[in-house]
């Protein structure tokens, strides 16, 4: 009886997810074409146009806001793993914990409050206005607690038999972590990278008030623009081109199955190399 | 005894916060000899192995008293990264790095300057060969140092401690989780290795003690639970008239 419940549950809930990813290609596919991918909204009430600029910031998002997070939340997990446990000033292991309590909350707040806060910070305060910079940097706000936990977790993960044996050949603290355990943890380190990056693409709050609304190709990082998320929004709200909304999904659907895709061969590559 | 020292310890306590973990201890490593250190489970024998490479600096809240000496300097005050090239050690699980054969021979090379793809070649097979793994692994150099057996990481990981010339060489259990055969090889290894390396070696096993080692110290917690010496001296002696009551007692199995 719990049984039967329970396979009634799951054959459930997988089947509304193949109902809406189903509807979403029924509808969005038809509206596919080459011309879609190349050429960008031509703007107003039509909605006509296809999603070449969308993609092309999509891209840039991406590209900026991991350059920034990646340095930043790697850099912080790699502290708070393998040195601040040696930190000897009580000032700095208060620091160090109110850090990781920070990033755990960090991680749970949503995403529009980032957005909240780009938009007085970078947008408004430094003056960068709707533009790729603003939006990245708060896109980097939002996704560094996730690098960084995904990070910490890799680490962690790496024997500290590993960590002996390179000290213990006259290696410093930074060689062992550079040569021994950053390659060991490469993989669970990429997977919250392409995690992030999955947030990037999915996101439309933050970048509603930051990003701006330009169906404009970007030409700089002041540039604003919209991602392909944003565009679902503003064609279903503010045009009446609601097909285009879904072939927009659809290939929004598509990219973020395929990065869950990558994830998945890398974490199984990973399993495969441990046994 | 009349016999070149390498390593000394003088009145060495280490403490884990305000835990005394190793009470007092004096003892000389002598020059191109096993030293054997012995001892019921606790009583501090590893950690005290790891003090002679301040592996110990690693925890968190270690301080100790006393000093240790390599070639009558006091290591406390040397560069903790020259002090681990000069003393190398090997762990009781074997634990090569995820990467080749070769390149886990290597790494300490590369570490300590060596570019040189040449040189790094010759270095691998002199450290191979001296550690008896060469002729066993010499088509496979490419291949992952985690996919051999367990008794030849164990001799990889005693060619990546060579690699670097050490002048001693610690050994923590080093047979420990490894089959007899497997076993024997270490140990045979262990008395070539003693001509060029001091060696000091902790072992569970009171007759590897037996068969490999020149010295043997015998090591017991008191009643506070530190690690004390009880006695230290050539291995014949330690086994066969043991001047302290308590050293007789662990030797013939009566505890332990």
């Amino acid at each position: 009886m719990a049984f039967s419940l329970l396979w009634l549950t799951g054959a459930l809930s997988v089947l509304i997810m193949l109902f809406v990813v189903g509807y979403i290609m029924i509808q969005g596919l038809p509206g596919i074409n080459v011309e879609f991918f190349t050429t960008s909204p031509r703007g107003g009430l039509s909605g006509d146009g296809g999603i070449f600029s969308t993609i092309v910031t999509t891209f840039y998002m991406v590209v900026v806001t991991l350059a920034v997070a990646t340095p930043l939340g790697v850099g912080a997990a790699i502290y708070l793993t393998e040195y601040s446990e040696n930190a000897e000033s009580i000032i700095v292991r208060k620091l160090v914990s109110a850090a990781r309590f920070g990033v755990e909350t960090l991680a749970g707040v949503p995403s529009i409050i980032f957005g909240l806060f780009g938009y007085a910070l970078f947008v408004s305060a430094l003056n960068l206005g709707f533009s790729i910079a603003s939006a990245s940097l708060a896109g980097a706000c939002l996704i560094i607690p996730v690098i960084i936990r995904t990070t910490e977790e890799a680490l962690k993960s790496v024997p500290v038999s590993y960590r002996e044996g390179s000290l213990s050949l006259g290696a410093t603290r930074w060689e062992t972590v550079w040569k021994v355990v950053l390659p060991s943890a490469f993989p669970g380190i990429s997977t919250g990278i392409l995690l992030s990056a999955g947030r990037i693409v999915s996101e439309t709050a933050i970048f509603f008030v930051t990003l701006g609304g330009s169906y404009r190709v970007p030409h700089s990082l002041l540039s604003g623009g919209r991602t392909m998320a944003l565009h679902v929004y503003y064609l279903a709200m503010e045009t009446r081109a609601f097909d285009k909304a879904m072939s927009t999904a659809a290939v929004l659907v598509a990219l973020i199955v395929l990065m869950n895709l990558s994830i998945n061969i890398i974490t199984s590559r990973i399993s495969a190399r441990s046994r | 005894m009349t016999q070149d020292i390498r390593m000394r310890a003088e009145g060495y306590s280490l403490f884990y916060g305000d835990f005394k973990a190793l009470n007092n201890i004096s003892l000389d490593i002598p020059l191109n000899r096993i030293t054997a250190f012995i001892g019921p489970s606790g009583c501090g024998k590893s950690t005290f192995l790891r003090s002679f490479n301040r592996m110990n600096d690693l925890i968190p809240g270690v301080t100790t008293e006393g000093k240790v000496f390599l070639d009558g300097r006091d290591i406390s005050k040397e560069d903790v990264v020259d002090l681990r090239r000069k003393v190398g050690m090997v762990f009781q699980r074997p634990n090569p790095f995820p990467k080749s054969i070769f390149d886990n021979v290597a790494y300490g090379p590369r570490l300590h300057g060596v570019k040189n793809r040449s040189d790094l070649a010759v270095i691998v097979e002199k450290s191979l060969k001296a550690a008896a793994l060469w002729e066993e692994v010499r088509d496979d150099l490419h291949k992952s140092g985690l996919a051999i057996s367990g008794g030849q990481q164990q001799r990889l990981c005693i060619a990546r401690a060579i690699a670097v010339e050490p002048e001693v060489i610690l050994m923590d259990e080093p047979a420990s989780a490894l089959d007899p055969v497997a076993t024997l090889k270490i140990e045979e290894l262990m008395n070539q290795l003693k001509k060029n390396y001091t060696i000091a070696i902790v072992t569970h096993n009171m007759q590897q003690a037996a068969r490999v080692s020149d010295y043997t110290a015998f090591l017991l917690t008191d009643e506070n639970r530190a690690g004390n010496l009880i006695e230290f001296g050539p291995t014949r002696q330690i086994f066969t008239t043991p001047s302290d009551e308590r050293t007789e007692d662990y030797i013939s199995g009566r505890f332990g």
